[in-house]
């Protein structure tokens, strides 16, 4: 009874997480386009205090373009997503090995009471793991080759539980759509700071410069905005990769729980994260902005091996030790209560 | 007070209609977790006879495992109610197991890339029926209490709900079944 509530509460959970990021990300693209726009009001103003710049058009441009990226992101972020690790679709399986990953999906599929998703192979030599689409019914698992290499079946079966468990909780739907924007926020930060760095920034410098000194006050607030325009700039790929880490974090320990649930085998998971863990090369196909997806950081970053403050707050998974920890006393109660009569 | 009484009838019928509502939903649920181990149980009966035919010629010591594996599936495939299945599918599981333990000591069979499909289709459709054994009488327990607690137990007559059966494994001989590992895998240093 209580899984199901938590099931109902978790996705509940994860779909208004969905909207407060898509909300979020349109008030963020507003700010920059209205704040440029406030920014050349001020700048625009006469001795005479008369604004010659009065119509806010970069903000309505700029809002209207978050609202088409964040209906494209939506659209097509699985997608996305699936391509830019250079997955493909596993529909003939040749080898026994992909035989095996087929059926270990679809028994996790019925463990679950879900649809088979679909099956994506990387090719990569690391063993990682992710899965990404809308809901259960558009649900994709990609894994590396190095994965269905390194690992026997019962671990493979972990590690498609653990990714069924995201597919299930609608976990998928909202870490696709936070790897979607962002990549839209990190390209558009560094697309800025480039125009800065070269000689975009003289221009607005002049503009305000020029006009600003007559009437000092109004030039002050152009400055500030200005000023506050270009550090949201600088910081917001840094703070949105933060929230997105801490988005994923949270949601491992459930999944490697739920996958323990579904397997009856909590072992074969902590047994395949060894595995994975101790390959430790990163994954070369996975880029940053999807690093959050995986199953384990594809990065390899030192931040996930530590605890405490610090790497709480920059890795992007639980530190694995602790995770093969708790995986292994869930399989120490489930034996226990198997041995009792 | 006849406000009071409104609300009270609006709050039941309310209260009623979620209730029938919800207890229909798990009963069509358990129906179909029931019907999820059906496909597989179908599908282990269809690979048995290509798995027979295939091993055959390379096993002609072996006439009563094979024959005992033949004689389980047809009567597992005589069907039946819930603990009839499960007892006759039982018994099957327990025959192929002997079965692949036996084909363990015939190197050429093991190493013919027919057997291993084969093997592969058998112990994942295996592990399919124990998944979806889990997921029925996990949905099934959830229906069972529902229609039995307070106060749901009052609509349960009107929803026409009945207890569902649970699939358990009777047999002590199944359950002392020794766990054969399939997988062509070399076993993690435990």
């Amino acid at each position: 009874m209580s899984e199901t509530v938590n099931l109902f509460e978790q996705q509940a959970k994860n779909r208004r997480q969905t909207a407060m990021w898509i909300v979020l990300f349109v008030l963020f693209f507003a700010w920059l386009g209205f704040g440029g726009d406030a920014a050349l009001y001020f700048g625009s103003i006469d001795q005479y205090g008369q604004p010659h710049y009065t119509v806010p058009w970069i903000g309505i441009v700029v809002t209207a373009i978050a609202a088409i990226v964040v209906w494209n992101s939506w659209r097509r972020g699985p997608k996305q997503v699936l391509w830019s690790v250079g997955a493909v679709e596993l529909t003939n399986p040749g080898t026994l090995e992909e035989k095996q990953l087929l059926n270990v999906v679809e028994e996790m599929a019925i463990a679950a009471g879900l649809p088979r998703p679909k099956v994506y192979l990387v090719n990569d030599p690391d063993p990682n793991a992710f899965a990404t689409g809308h809901g259960p019914e558009t649900a994709s698992i990609a894994v590396t080759s190095g994965l269905v290499q390194a690992l026997n079946r019962e671990e493979l079966q972990g590690v498609v539980g653990h990714e069924m468990a995201h597919i299930r909780n609608l976990d998928v739907r909202l870490m696709t759509m936070i790897a979607a924007l962002v990549g839209v926020i990190v390209m558009l930060s560094d697309g800025m700071g480039r125009m800065f760095r070269g000689g975009g920034g003289r221009g607005v410098g002049a503009l305000l410069g020029g006009r600003g000194r007559k009437s000092g006050g109004a030039g002050m607030i152009a400055l500030v905005l200005l000023v506050l325009w270009i550090i949201t700039l600088i910081l917001a790929p840094f703070i949105t990769r933060l929230m997105a880490m801490a988005v994923s974090r949270n949601r491992e320990y459930l999944a490697d729980a739920t996958s323990g649930e579904l397997t009856r085998n909590p072992a074969a998971l902590a047994s395949a994260l060894e595995k994975i863990e101790s390959a430790e090369a990163p994954t070369a196909s996975i880029k940053r902005s999807t690093a959050h997806l995986c199953i384990a950081d594809p990065l390899g970053r030192k931040a996930n091996l530590k605890e405490g403050r610090l790497a709480d707050l920059f890795g992007t998974h639980p530190p694995m030790p602790k995770r093969i920890i708790r995986l292994k006393g869930m399989a120490f109660q489930q034996a226990k209560t198997a041995a009792e009569p | 007070m006849q406000w009071f009484l409104l609300i009270l009838v609006v709050v039941v019928a309310f209260w009623l209609v979620g209730a029938y509502n919800g207890l229909i939903a798990l009963k069509n649920q358990t129906i179909n977790a029931w019907k999820q181990i059906d496909v597989q149980l179908k599908r282990r009966h269809d690979l048995i006879p290509n798995l027979v035919s295939t091993v055959k010629g390379s096993m002609e010591f072996e006439k009563e495992t094979l024959q005992a594996v033949v004689d389980a599936r047809s009567k597992a495939m005589a069907g039946g109610g819930v603990k009839e299945t499960a007892a006759a599918e039982g018994a099957l599981s327990g025959a192929l197991g002997k079965l692949f333990v036996v084909m363990e000591q015939y190197p050429d069979l093991k190493s013919s890339q027919n057997v291993r499909d084969l093997q592969e289709e058998l112990s994942s459709t295996e592990n399919k029926i124990a998944f979806a054994r889990q997921l029925y009488n996990d949905v099934a327990t959830k229906y069972n209490t529902k229609q039995q607690q307070f106060p749901t137990n009052l609509v349960a007559g009107l929803a026409k709900a009945q207890v569902a059966e649970l699939w358990e494994i009777e047999d002590q001989a199944e359950r002392a079944v020794p766990q054969v590992d399939l997988s062509l895998k070399p076993k993690p240093q435990a």
